[in-house]
């Protein structure tokens, strides 16, 4: 039990980098952006082949890094100089995506078996497999948080905030909106290839169909972590959104351990966010039932 | 300051909707002119604000602030030079934000951001000074977010954010509209003390006469896409509700029964 809480924890590490890209998108630039479900494949595409070819692992991971900002940048591009729907726009990016990962990939999926990974290092010094990953996933997870609270209270990250919160209020103070949401774009994407980078070098395989329900699982992920762990300064939120990370994983491997096949695992996600949605307006039904039952006796 | 020459704006051109909503306008402002605009519903007031803020372009004509030519330049540009105020008071304000954080995107207007701290404590003091100087009880929730307060103060504090750094031209776009008859004269009230410290180049819309008479030292009124009167200096000081309205029906050779209501409120 306790080795698959523990394999639930590192998953979750490497899955909150994803998740605070779908919170720079969903939460503060307000945008469901679907080209992450390209990117998180793209991610561990890039650093699959490069490691493949024999780059440092590091290397690739970064170059994973910067091949999701640019499918960021594209979706960007898309939405804010061609008009076309956000939504839309990331789905355009997310099909595109899955055929450029197709070629980056050479086949289907590619498998890491005995090659250098960035935790390769780690484990070399006597570290067990798990706890490589969790120990590196808490270094970047940390990192992540200490840059992106500095970044978001720059001049640039209050803009990037002010854009996603009244776009026409951050027009009025000057503020050229359709930058800021590429660049929200840019970064959210490339943290997510970059998670996707970690998760595949953490499994020892890239597969093209890995992305697919990405989306669902970090608003799930997002969500678990404003409902449990609050969301009151911009640093407990980004601390609660790897709090969601891990709970989600946790909560998938116990009900994976109380039987639920894995093949539902979609539809249980997919049902949990739907209802962590609605709470607001389940909350608006339930109110009214409440008072009359109080006042009926 | 303002030169309004030749604009026209047509919205859905082409199209069987097509909707002529100003039609050769030409306005100009000197600086320091507090412009009431006047007119019923659809009678081009916003439209002829939104134009000269750049949230829509225009098809013909040319915009001037202060001698430069803005008529192509976008929104976020021509920022640099226009403080605005609009009707719904949820729209000048980051609600999510707080209230010092929205000072300071609006103390960055019109200036390169950078990767600097979004706000300097200097900042931070030098708002609060300000918004107590105000006596809006705001300067005790400096970190609120903005999201928690009331209509009336939200407004103010666009208004504050609108001359923070003061701007070539100050729209305000029935700023008052939305807000209860008591909270809309004390923005009001404030709106006239900003311009005047200052002495703000201002056009302000507005539905009600006794505002659009009271308040500035010049009335613009439109009707179906035209100015069809301008009253300055002496006469406007001298102008009555009455008076108004018979030069209305004058100039728009219409019943004015049908627009009474929309105008005097």
């Amino acid at each position: 039990m306790l080795q698959i809480l523990l394999g639930a924890v590192s998953l979750g590490l490497l899955w909150a980098v994803m998740t605070i890209g779908v919170y720079i998108t969903y939460r503060i630039l307000n945008i469901a952006d679907l080209s992450v479900e390209g990117s998180i494949a793209m991610g561990a595409a890039i650093a699959a082949q490069g490691i493949m070819k024999g780059m440092n692992p590091f290397a690739a991971t970064a170059m994973a890094f910067i091949g999701g900002m640019s499918a960021g940048l594209i979706t960007g591009a898309l939405h804010t100089r061609l008009k076309i729907p956000a939504l839309l726009s990331g789905i355009l990016t997310m099909i595109a995506l899955y055929s450029v990962n197709l070629r980056i990939l050479g086949k289907a999926n590619l498998s890491l078996l005995r090659l250098e990974t960035v935790y390769t290092g780690l484990q070399s010094m006597g570290v067990g497999r798990n706890d490589s990953v969790i120990v590196l996933g808490m270094l970047s997870v940390s990192a992540l948080i200490v840059v992106l609270y500095w970044f978001f209270g720059t001049e640039i990250g209050c803009a990037i905030r002010a854009t996603g919160n009244n776009p026409q209020m951050a027009r009025a103070q000057g503020i050229n909106t359709d930058n800021m949401i590429i660049l929200g774009l840019v970064i959210s994407n490339g943290l997510v290839a970059l998670s996707g980078a970690l998760i595949a070098q953490s499994q020892s395989f890239a597969d093209v169909q890995m992305g697919i329900g990405s989306i669902v699982i970090g608003l799930a992920s997002v969500i678990i972590g404003e409902v449990l762990f609050g969301k009151k300064s911009f640093f407990s939120r980004l601390v609660s959104l790897v709090l969601g990370a891990i709970s989600y994983r946790v909560i998938i491997a116990l009900v994976l351990r109380l039987g639920m096949p894995a093949n539902d695992l979609k539809l249980f996600t997919a049902l949990t966010v739907a209802i962590a949605l609605s709470l607001p307006v389940l909350r608006g039904y339930l109110e009214p039932l409440k008072k009359s039952m109080k006042g009926g006796r | 300051m303002l030169n309004i020459k030749n604009v026209s704006k047509t919205f859905n051109l082409g199209t069987v909707n097509e909707k002529a909503a100003l039609k050769n306008i030409n306005l100009m402002l000197e600086e320091g002119d507090f412009v009431t605009l006047i007119g019923g519903n659809g009678a081009g007031k916003s439209t002829m604000l939104n134009c000269v803020a750049g949230v829509y372009g225009v098809e013909a004509g040319n915009i001037f602030i202060d001698g430069k030519e803005v008529t192509k330049l976008p929104e976020h540009r021509r920022a640099a030079l226009i403080g605005r105020v609009f009707q719904d008071p949820m729209m000048g304000t980051a609600a999510s934000m707080g209230i010092e954080e929205n000072l300071a995107l609006a103390y960055r207007r019109g200036q390169l951001r950078t990767l600097r701290w979004g706000i300097s404590h200097q900042e931070k003091e030098l708002f609060k000074e300000l918004l107590s100087s105000l006596g809006l009880g705001l300067e005790n929730r400096m970190t609120d977010k903005v999201g928690l307060l009331s209509g009336g103060q939200r407004q103010a504090l666009t208004l504050v954010m609108a001359t923070l750094i003061r701007p070539r031209i100050l729209l305000l776009d029935e700023h008052t509209a939305a807000l209860d008859p008591k909270t809309a004269d004390k923005v009001l009230e404030l709106s006239d003390h900003f311009i005047e410290e200052s002495g703000l180049t201002t056009l302000m819309v507005t539905h009600n006469m006794r505002h659009a008479i009271k308040h500035g030292n010049r009335l613009v009124m439109m009707h179906e896409g035209h100015i069809i009167l301008d009253i300055k200096g002496e006469e406007k000081m001298n102008l009555t509700v009455e008076d108004l309205m018979q030069r209305f029906g004058k100039a728009s050779g219409e019943e004015f029964a049908n627009d009474r209501a929309l105008l005097s409120e």
